[in-house]
């Protein structure tokens, strides 16, 4: 069954992106978005996006990978089989550093990359935009609005109106197949 | 200029452009694209047999060192592992340019970086799989080494020794080639969703499809991919540091002189972004000229480049200099000797030709002139890396040939099982970048795209 995806529209000046934003966004719409081919600094800003949450993966995983670390080394070392090399205590803090921040920074990197890409709803294999050409020109050289049908705001001819007072080229309706 | 003594000049309009003329991003787009789109030259081809074979040749020298044993190799005492160790090194050190271009400079927000960071990345990653045949081959039995190697208890129960620096190396260059794949790959993936959408061939469009994870560019995803890139620069920063500094742990923490130096963690890790960046200007300055690249890698990034080797390169000659100043003040006889021996003994052809490799070559860079040629440049890379090749020689073979009891002095010389499979790491190194120039964008597009001139908002409305 085909689907309203909702609008698009093509920018092509960055600056007009930016205003675009933020007047949508004081027009009261909340499900929309710009897809553009590299990040455009301050359209976080206009566009009214959260702080992400991924520091704090960052932080968690990391701490982890401290704590696995220093479990493994004692218990191996102290605990399941001690064993007496060089003189040396069978757990020490020093020694155990290297370690400990290595699996740190590696339990880190995972969880980052695995928590950007689960917040970012990714991998999937298809888009709902994705039929639409301008599409494929948002990761060549354009910016494209998209302001989603499930918004509460959304209206086919007050969205197209607002999108085309606010710059944008070739606004229309995109349908995907649920 | 204005009467009023206010300069009426940008100052971005002052500093040398990071890009030849003024390429659209739409340009990126082309150029990048169509080195993977377009069919290969024969050059390539022909280029990639001779690699190919190279590493092929690699292959059946280790299988046969497997086969035979490591009796095949030159080692004997006191010279155990001189080669396999200095390979190792080498290859580590050679993949520090790839994580220290992405994540230092990114920190330092260094724009030049974005010409050729995805290609030192690719580099770092091929460069640390060379150097982890040779841990895992010299223990002769590859197969079990696992067990020796990981944290895994053995058929006794008994677990590996978390207190030997040779552990921490294995977590070490292990941890720094997967943070290193991540990074590469999360940089990789925006571009994939650009080879993506402009697939023609369903089949090649399915590989796309499959590899960019379905990336979108909105600009939510942005900005949680934006952070984490920044998170794992962060993280990286510290682990480039910390790799070749556990790596010289394991000489520094032995009672071996010639090795048990407290210097040796900063000079080898600036010997590391040394050789490495050697290594990226070596393969840039040929993959700008094969892929039709000068307009994106311009004669600023490699005079730039050429500034870091030159900083680096003063390091180790200091380096060289206080190893020697130490060896006199410490009023260790043994470290006296070695240090001289190490210049004038039966190793002293390779002590100085790693010293005119690495520190008198590379002060011809004090000339711009030099810094900006091309072909004088090359060639340099190409003795910097063969003067830190000899460098991890020097320290390995020079400290132990002459060891504490004369009874047991010894020479080492490779054997030409030995010499095949250092070619055969170079001729898999080769290979691999060869295939990455031609097959994944050898540039991030989307990075440049967003430095290029007139590509971010200007701001002006506040």
């Amino acid at each position: 069954m085909k689907k309203t995806a909702g609008m698009t529209g093509l920018f092509h000046d960055p600056d007009t992106v930016l205003s675009a934003a933020t007047e949508i966004r004081r027009a009261g719409y909340r499900q929309f978005d710009f897809h553009t081919p590299y990040p455009l600094h301050g359209l976080d800003d206009a566009m009214g996006v959260k702080r992400t949450v991924l520091p704090w993966i960052a932080f968690g995983t990391g701490l982890l990978g401290t704590l696995a670390a220093t479990l493994l080394q004692w218990w191996t070392g102290a605990v399941d089989y001690p064993l007496i090399i060089g003189g040396k205590p069978f757990f020490a803090f020093e020694p155990s550093i290297p370690i400990m921040f290595e699996l740190t920074v590696l339990f880190c990197a995972i969880g980052t990359v695995i928590g950007m890409f689960a917040l970012n709803g990714l991998p999937r294999w298809y888009s709902k935009w994705q039929n639409d050409p301008h599409f494929l020109r948002t990761t060549d050289d354009a910016f494209m609005v998209t302001v989603d049908s499930e918004d509460a705001m959304y209206d086919a001819g007050k969205t197209r109106t607002l999108l085309e007072s606010l710059g944008a080229e070739q606004v229309r309706e995109v349908e995907y197949e649920d | 200029m204005e009467s009023g003594g206010t300069l009426a000049v940008n100052p971005d309009e002052i500093r040398e452009p990071l890009f030849e003329g003024k390429p659209k991003p739409h340009d990126v787009t082309e150029t990048i694209s169509n080195v993977v789109e377009g069919k290969p030259t024969k050059l390539w081809y022909a280029t990639l047999t001779l690699t190919s074979m190279l590493a092929g040749w690699g292959i059946i020298t280790i299988l046969y060192t497997v086969y035979t044993g490591i009796g095949v190799w030159g080692n004997n005492q006191p010279v155990a592992w001189a080669w396999a160790i200095t390979n190792f090194v080498f290859w580590i050190g050679i993949g520090h340019a790839g994580t220290l271009i992405s994540a230092i400079l990114f920190l330092f927000r260094q724009r030049w970086r974005t010409a050729i960071n995805r290609a030192a990345e690719a580099m770092t990653i091929f460069a640390v799989i060379c150097a982890l045949i040779f841990p895992v081959i010299h223990t002769g039995r590859p197969w079990v080494a696992i067990y020796w190697l990981l944290p895994l208890p053995n058929q006794m129960e008994m677990w590996v020794n978390f207190r030997s620096p040779l552990l921490w190396d294995v977590f070490a260059v292990s941890t720094y080639f997967a943070v290193s794949a991540m990074f590469w790959y999360v940089g990789l993936v925006p571009d994939l969703a650009t080879l993506r959408n402009r697939a023609k061939n369903v089949f090649i469009k399915y590989i796309w499809t499959f590899l960019s994870l379905g990336w979108t560019g909105a600009n939510r995803h942005w900005h949680r991919y934006e952070k984490a890139y920044l998170i794992l620069a962060g993280i990286s920063t510290p682990l480039v540091l910390s790799v070749h500094t556990i790596v010289s742990f394991d000489f520094a923490v032995s009672i071996l002189p010639g090795w048990h130096s407290t210097i040796f963690p900063p000079y080898f890790v600036a010997g590391a972004i040394f050789s490495g960046f050697a290594m990226v200007l070596t393969l840039m300055i040929l993959a700008r000229k094969l892929l039709n690249l000068e307009q994106f890698i311009t004669i600023k990034h490699i005079e730039n480049m050429n500034k870091v080797l030159m900083a680096t390169g003063l390091m180790v000659g200091y380096a060289y200099g206080i190893e020697f100043f130490i060896a006199w003040y410490s009023g260790s006889p043994y470290e006296r000797f070695v240090f001289i021996n190490r210049a004038f003994g039966a190793y002293g052809w390779a002590y100085w030709t790693m010293v005119t490799c690495n520190v008198l070559i590379p002060q011809l860079f004090w000339f711009k002139n030099i810094r900006r040629n091309l072909a004088i440049t090359w060639v340099i890379s190409i003795f910097v890396n063969i003067g830190m090749w000899f460098e991890r020689f020097v320290i390995i073979a020079s400290s132990l040939h002459r060891d504490f009891l004369p009874s047991s002095w010894g020479y080492f010389s490779p054997t030409w099982v030995d010499i095949s499979i250092f070619a055969g790491t170079i001729g898999l190194f080769l290979t691999l970048f060869l295939l990455f120039a031609k097959n994944i964008p050898v540039l991030a597009m989307s990075e440049v795209k967003g430095i290029l001139p007139g590509s971010q908002p200007s701001h002006s409305h506040h």
